[in-house]
């Protein structure tokens, strides 16, 4: 979990990591005085050695935990720590649970994510088109959900949406209607939760991209008649390009890991576990069973999967930005 | 193509590494104690319960006792909340310099900690301790692993059937004698009450669902020499199972709503008066007084398949036992006993409500406390423990029992193939623990 909140950092600085080197070395020749080819290390030193301690020293146990035969026995030294190769990655994939969970868990995030990016631009565009005061209002809302701790939200949504005392039942007359004990309605009501505490941070990030799209450009699209929809697809899609990148791999990577809210309004998975998702399921891997190795296994897979994710799309993204 | 270069180098560095990783392995470490001493300062953690202080009381008059007899010893007794014993005593087993000496554990957890290398054998003495020759052969077994003892007994907590009197004398009927009786009036009482559970169950309340399991004849696990096997799915389990989940339902306690309770869920609805039954222990005694059922309800044990008989109950409790790492072992032991001996057991119970896990302290103390009787029947009529294994907390902590009931109960399976599922995972528990 560890190497997971730093995984954070990755796509921020990826615009940057992306651009930047790329003009250097075809640079460098034209430059009169040679410098030192060390020197740009020198200047990264602080920030590699930042990033080696909390980056890859907490990745590099992972993946040697996950080696190992490692529980609270071998912590506590009541068993020697053995080699185990493969053993725990083979166990993890020989798990039928393991799958339906995986499978799940891309399901739901890929259904948060999109929620998010689609209500959040569609916020975004509105926030440019009201007048100050309902904007400031739709402002404070959204940042009174974003600012909300993902537990107290989820025990609130909870509440909401209880049985036998929650006021949405009752609005909506649905009596005692249960929203966990199904699967779809259960991870229909975390989705509400994940969308209402994450579009925010779209909200605002791609508000703040159109603000800074000169109002010339936005005006001549007008002018020429296009519509609200043709505006946003053909003059702000394209030039918010770099915003949008970011703020999906923000969203594919929190929502794939998604944890607190299911973990709270579902009970710890839901019943029968019909509602894990893969943080969840290795929580109780690792924490909760103190399997630590095979809760670390789950971490390297998700891992592997979230690069992966990330690089095909940016590849992906990247190869249309040429053709334009 | 610059941001996969970015990260391959350091791929490849954890490569590497990982390769020549034999040097720097995880933390293990040593909980092996270094010596005797037979001065100095004891340590011990005790759960801290909700109204802790008669507790604490009953603890400083048995240290007082102690430290009088002892020349030259010292007891810091500290109290740890329940909510995040795992994570302490984990902790501890992690870190001897820190540990304490003496701790109080969960029964069902024993055969873990002992395998965590965490708890010291204490067979000798305890077979040597002419106190613990009254001790019941169920609590017993909960502080034996392997034929070895690992402790003391300190309480032992067993489930009953709660039910509403007043509810049942508007209704006319009688508290049920058999198991079948129980349901069926459990259904009656849904029927003539609609908005009261007839008996309050959950899908995850493992352990109030066992004691249906164990009047069948069915059991959790049959030791196989130095392991487990899994029993869950045999005739006779599978019986209790059909049993338990026949309660779910809109003719009692709706799937929708119970299938997720646990414990502490059903002896709320009771207690708030949304339920006519539950099954809970002594130790819930507090909650369903504090509650709107207060002087409404009785308390008869859970009955059995048979007329007249008792279900065996599941026989919970803490214990006291003597860290591995203690640098005190004889100190150490001698306090365990002065903490769970049947003085201080005899003063526990007047002070907490906590059943003794002697015979004949439990006898005297339910003449003097008629609201105990119910549970000291239960326990004389034979209570029953979860397998002695270490893979115990893994099939506890991993949901194994609460999702097959979920499962059943939600329709998602039928009792044969969610018990077969159940026994897989349990197996396979049992085969990792060794």
């Amino acid at each position: 979990m560890t190497a997971n909140t730093a995984l954070r950092k990755v796509p921020a600085r990826a615009p940057g990591a992306g651009g930047a080197p790329a003009r250097t070395p075809r640079r460098r020749p034209a430059s009169p005085t040679r410098r030192s080819g060390w020197t740009p290390w020198l200047y990264l030193l602080p920030a590699l050695v930042l990033l080696g301690g909390l980056l890859v020293y907490p990745i590099y146990q992972l993946g040697l935990i996950s080696f190992l035969e490692y529980t609270q026995a071998q912590v506590s030294g009541g068993e020697p720590t053995t080699f185990q190769g493969f053993g725990n990655y083979a166990t993890l994939f020989g798990d039928s649970q393991f799958w339906q969970v995986l499978l799940a868990t891309v399901v739901f995030a890929t259904a948060c994510v999109l929620a998010t990016l689609i209500v959040g631009c569609a916020l975004a565009v509105l926030l440019t088109r009201i007048r100050a005061l309902p904007r400031l209002a739709l402002m404070m809302a959204a940042l009174g959900a974003w600012a909300t701790p993902a537990i107290t939200g989820s025990t609130v949504w909870v509440f909401l949406f209880d049985p036998d005392f929650g006021p949405v039942n009752k609005v909506l007359g649905l009596g005692d209607f249960s929203w966990t004990y199904g699967r779809y309605s259960a991870f229909a009501l975390v989705l509400l939760e994940v969308l209402w505490c994450s579009f925010p941070f779209v909200m605002v990030t791609v508000y703040a991209g159109i603000r800074a799209i000169p109002s010339e450009v936005l005006e001549a699209a007008s002018l020429d008649g296009a519509s609200q929809w043709r505006i946003w697809r053909s003059v702000m899609a394209p030039m918010l390009r770099p915003i949008l990148i970011v703020v999906t791999i923000q969203s594919v990577i929190w929502d794939f890991k998604v944890f607190t809210q299911i973990y709270v309004m579902t009970n710890g998975g839901g019943i029968a576990g019909q509602n894990l998702v893969l943080n969840v399921y290795a929580y109780q891997k690792a924490f909760a069973s103190s399997q630590y190795s095979l809760g670390s296994a789950i971490g390297v897979v998700m891992l592997v999967i979230l690069l992966a994710v990330t690089l095909v799309y940016l590849r992906l993204v990247r190869r249309q930005g040429e053709e334009l | 193509m610059k941001l996969s270069a970015r990260i391959a180098a350091p791929a490849a560095a954890l490569v590497l590494a990982g390769l020549t990783a034999t040097a720097c392995a995880p933390q293990t470490s040593d909980t092996s104690a270094e010596g005797d001493e037979k001065t100095g300062t004891l340590r011990v953690w005790l759960f801290q319960e909700v109204g802790n202080k008669p507790k604490e009381k009953v603890v400083d008059a048995a240290v007082a006792d102690f430290e009088k007899s002892h020349e030259g010893a010292e007891v810091e007794v500290e109290y740890i909340p329940v909510d995040t014993r795992a994570q302490r005593i984990k902790a501890a087993f992690n870190d001897p310099d820190s540990a304490p000496d003496l701790i109080e554990y969960g029964n069902t957890d024993t055969a873990g900690y002992v395998k965590d290398g965490g708890l010291a054998d204490v067979s000798k003495e305890f077979a040597a301790w002419d106190e613990a020759k009254d001790t019941d052969p169920t609590a017993r077994q909960s502080v034996t692993v392997n034929g070895q003892v690992y402790g003391a007994p300190l309480f032992v907590g067993v489930r009953a059937l709660y039910y509403r009197t007043d509810v049942f004398e508007d209704l006319g009927i009688e508290p049920p004698k058999s198991q079948d009786e129980l349901i069926s009036t459990a259904k009656k009482i849904h029927q003539e009450k609609p908005d009261l559970y007839g008996l309050a169950v959950g899908g995850a309340y493992t352990y109030g669902a066992m004691p249906f399991i164990w009047a069948h004849g069915g059991e959790l696990a049959d030791e196989t020499g130095v392991s487990y096997a899994s029993a869950i799915n045999s005739e006779k389990a599978r019986k209790g199972i059909e049993a338990y989940t026949s309660l779910f339902g809109d003719d009692n306690c709706p799937a929708a709503k119970c299938a997720a309770m646990g414990g502490n869920a059903t002896v709320t609805a009771f207690a708030s008066g949304k339920a006519a039954m539950a099954i809970g222990g002594d130790f819930s005694h507090a909650a369903v007084e504090a509650g709107a059922v207060k002087g409404k309800y009785a308390v008869v044990p859970l009955p059995g398949v048979k007329q007249g008989s008792i279900a065996p109950a599941f026989a919970g409790g803490n214990n006291i036992g003597v860290l591995k790492s203690s640098s005190h072992r004889t100190l150490a032991v001698d306090l365990m006993k002065s903490l769970t001996g049947k003085k201080t057991q005899a003063k526990m119970f007047d002070a907490m409500g906590f059943l003794p896990t002697y015979t004949d302290v439990r006898a005297t103390v339910a003449k003097q406390q008629p609201f105990v009787g119910p549970f000291v029947d239960t326990l004389g009529a034979g209570a029953k423990f979860v397998p002695a294994s270490p893979a115990w907390g893994q099939i506890d902590a991993s949901l194994v029992l609460p999702t097959m009931f979920q499962e059943i109960v939600s329709g998602r399976k039928d009792v044969a193939a969610a018990s077969d599922d159940a026994a897989k995972k349990m197996d396979a528990a049992f085969a990792d623990a060794g």
